[in-house]
């Protein structure tokens, strides 16, 4: 059979990133706590219902609109804040059915707990 | 009165300009601290300051604060502003953190006011990680309006 000469059209397998615009990146404390990872982040300034939370193809997307300041920082201006934003590839390991959020004095703690079976077994060892 | 060649001076003018460039390129140093620490370096937390006729407006990026550990006073000019950022629980591993960029711990910064204020109105509010301090301007520290006589 002869081969199509035609470009196949490719799945694109990639996760949508940021727009072109200007963005931070929020710093972050990541730690395994057993039966979920846990990721937390600094994002001042930011109402709940301007944080876009996001799991798609293993990629933990997160995004955050800061509310606008109270006055133009005129006499001193050490920070301006812009959209966060940054991204994680995940291991298999999370149930992204049963990830949870939270977010206390601007800083967000998202819980993605493993999948049942990826958590660790301990496995008893008998002694005869 | 400077009237001879200070070259360490030409060097902070110097330092000063590299740091406002580094700045520019990368936003994110302006907000989360930066590279350098010295004498010139912003502290933590950082501050905005603005102002209007009637209030000074003093912003704080500090996230993650223990809100009953915020001190916040006024003494003639000075204004303090203290606190903590509170730690994770301490019960982690230290082998299973995968990230570890936020820190944590006490802090204390004190700012000069431009103006005269009213320290017993003095206001502050912590909402979503952003401490934000209003400070009524003295009667005598506001603009008057000045009607103009017109013949």
């Amino acid at each position: 059979m002869k081969n199509s000469t035609l470009p196949t059209k490719q799945e694109n397998n990639a996760v949508a990133t940021r727009e072109n615009t200007r963005t931070l990146t929020p710093p972050v404390d990541i730690f395994d706590a057993g039966d979920a990872l846990v990721v937390v982040a600094d994002l001042p300034g930011v109402d709940q219902e301007h944080i876009d939370i996001n799991i798609e193809k293993n990629v933990l997307t997160l995004k955050a609109e800061p509310s606008t300041r109270v006055s133009e920082p005129r006499l001193l201006n050490e920070f301006a804040l812009y959209p966060f934003y940054r991204q994680f590839q995940l291991g298999e390991m999370v149930d992204q059915e049963k990830v949870r959020a939270e977010l206390r004095y601007g800083v967000l703690t998202v819980y993605l707990p493993k999948v049942a079976e990826k958590q660790p077994k301990k496995i008893e060892v008998k002694v005869g | 009165m400077r009237n001879f060649w200070d070259p360490f001076r030409e060097f902070e003018a110097l330092y000063r300009e590299m740091e406002q460039l580094f700045d520019q390129v990368n936003p994110v140093r302006r907000i989360f601290g930066r590279i350098t620490d010295g004498p010139l370096s912003a502290s933590y937390p950082l501050m905005n300051v603005g102002e209007d006729k009637d209030n000074v407006y003093v912003e704080v990026l500090a996230p993650g604060l223990n809100p009953d550990s915020i001190e916040v006073s006024v003494l003639n000019d000075q204004l303090r502003i203290a606190g903590e950022k509170a730690p994770l629980k301490t019960d982690i591993r230290p082998e299973a953190f995968y990230r570890c960029e936020r820190g944590s711990g006490r802090f204390v910064r004190t700012l000069t006011l431009p103006v005269d204020v009213e320290a017993d109105k003095v206001t502050a509010d912590y909402r979503n990680g952003i401490l934000l301090v209003t400070l009524p301007k003295q009667a005598a520290a506001k603009p008057k309006q000045i009607a103009v006589k017109v013949n």
